[in-house]
């Protein structure tokens, strides 16, 4: 029975599995939004760790050159379906390689 | 205790003690307050002494207590908690919490004064204040009533139908701590008519699931659309339960309204509680005399029984609600509702309200006779505190 909860279709008591609310695209809450510079990003993976929605990841065909570190970093980018705008990655980066803007819709 | 059809003389708390752990809830978390106290001591008495399996949960609060009885519920387990006045404010966010969550979490409210100014007397403000919040509330007119209400309430909170919290009024002192003849309900009856619980979606480490979740502006009302359609279709669970209760048991406990020799009354008052013990008195005595007067009294007050009371008052010349609370800047809570259901079926029956025994104020049988004698010379109030001592009253208000 409980396989078919999902919050598509309402169940008595707003009940869903795992996984259910992925639908909720909380994208939609943003006034601002990160811009990733992917410029002095040395992968300390905290805007990931920092994140409260969990949608910072690596981005796996990208790359940049960090001419400090003379090696090559994974890009980090958002899913813009579920960041809130809240600005956590950014003010946690510690090279100061994330920009907040202002989005325009 | 006494065998099943033998009353015993028990104090009201704790005959509703004996009542809920006949209904063998599987899980009482509860944090003292007057005038509710002896329920939920008795509780941990009967459990701690081995007569009943459960998990009394000692908490720090009555937040805690209604969230340790939302986690107990959303697990599976019957699940039950007892509370008054403060103690029930600061259940308020959860009970909104089990409503919506559609767990049949079962409490009693010993209903008293909220604060300020403290007081630890009886009235219905606590209760009314929790009104919109999804949990179905019965109201007792004695220990009896109390009793039994709580049978009725697992029964019906449980129903596939409802799956709502139920919430059993008795007023605090009035009821709680006055002995009265009670016949408790028999254990093997009791077990018969409630059966166990069976929840239809349960919290399990091997399957599991999210309740309440998170709903965008698009589904948001439908999930309380669900509230508000089960609360108003338990009416009718409420009165098949209370019907089955009174062929199990004998006794006509439940049911959405009594209707007290109002059905040919001119003057027929509107109250819950157990005020109406007394108002029951006066009718009487007036009946004697010949005037006709009588009672129409709230047992269900949410989901409001509005076809009912209507069908109920309808042939009066006036109705008069004494309630035991209000809405400061409005007026009082049960008139209003009483007010709306006669507008929609066209009635234009004069109402009065009046606000008695707030904190605890005493009102006898010469003021519920007064306040007869008031509306039946003609007198129309719109919402009045009755008997209200001016003289103590400070300078500063004019």
């Amino acid at each position: 029975m409980s396989a078919k909860l999902s919050m598509d279709k309402l169940s008595i008591g707003c009940v869903c599995l795992p996984g259910g609310s992925i639908g909720n695209h909380t994208g939609a809450w943003r006034s601002m939004m990160p811009v990733f510079k992917h410029a002095a990003c040395i992968g300390c993976r905290a805007c990931e760790l920092v994140c409260p929605e969990g949608c910072v990841f690596e981005n796996p065909g990208k790359k940049h050159l960090v001419e400090k570190l003379k090696r090559e970093i994974a890009d980090r980018d958002f899913d813009p379906d579920y960041c809130k705008g809240c600005g956590m990655c950014a003010e946690e980066c510690p090279v100061d390689d994330i920009d907040m803007g202002l989005e325009e819709k | 205790m006494a065998p099943q059809g033998r009353q015993e003389i028990l104090e009201g708390a704790m005959a509703v003690a004996h009542a809920v752990a006949r209904c063998r809830p599987e899980v009482i978390a509860a944090y003292p307050i007057t005038p509710q106290t002896h329920i939920s001591e008795e509780l941990s008495t009967i459990v701690a002494d081995g007569e009943l399996q459960a998990e009394f949960v000692k908490v720090e609060s009555e937040f805690g207590a209604a969230s340790v009885c939302l986690g107990a519920s959303a697990a599976g387990a019957r699940a039950y908690t007892a509370t008054s006045s403060q103690g029930l404010m600061l259940m308020a966010e959860v009970l909104w919490n089990i409503a919506g969550m559609r767990l049949p979490v079962v409490l009693a409210c010993a209903n008293r004064s909220v604060s300020a100014p403290l007081s630890i007397w009886c009235d219905h403000q606590d209760a009314d204040s929790i009104r919109d919040c999804g949990v179905i509330q019965l109201h007792a007119e004695d220990a009896q009533e109390a009793v039994d209400q709580h049978v009725i309430a697992f029964k019906a909170a449980e129903d596939r139908r409802v799956l709502l919290p139920v919430m059993v009024n008795l007023d605090g002192f009035l009821l709680t701590h006055v002995f009265e003849p009670v016949e408790l309900p028999d254990q093997a009856l009791c077990d018969a008519f409630l059966g166990k619980y069976e929840a239809l979606y349960k919290l399990d480490p091997g399957d599991p699931m999210s309740f309440g979740c998170f709903t965008e502006p698009d589904k948001c009302m439908e999930g309380r659309w669900m509230i508000h359609d089960a609360c108003l279709r338990s009416a009718a669970v409420i009165e098949e339960v209370s019907a089955a209760f009174a062929r199990t048991f004998g006794r006509n406990s439940g049911g959405l309204l009594e209707e007290y020799k109002s059905a040919d009354a001119d003057t027929v008052l509107v109250a819950k509680g157990s005020i109406c013990g007394t108002i029951k008195d006066v009718v009487d005595e007036l009946r004697d005399k010949g005037r006709r007067v009588g009672l129409v009294r709230i047992k269900t007050f949410r989901p409001f029984p509005r076809d009912r009371i209507v069908a109920a008052v309808r042939g009066a010349k006036r109705i008069t609600v004494v309630e035991k609370g209000g809405s400061f800047g409005s007026g009082g809570v049960v008139t209003p509702e009483l007010k709306d259901a006669l507008y929609d079926a066209g009635l234009r029956i004069p109402v009065s309200g009046f606000c008695v025994q707030l904190g605890g104020r005493e009102v006898a049988p010469d003021g519920i006779q007064e306040i007869i004698d008031r509306v039946e010379k003609g007198e129309q109030v719109h919402y009045e505190y009755f008997r209200l001592k001016k003289a103590i009253l400070p300078d500063l208000v004019p």
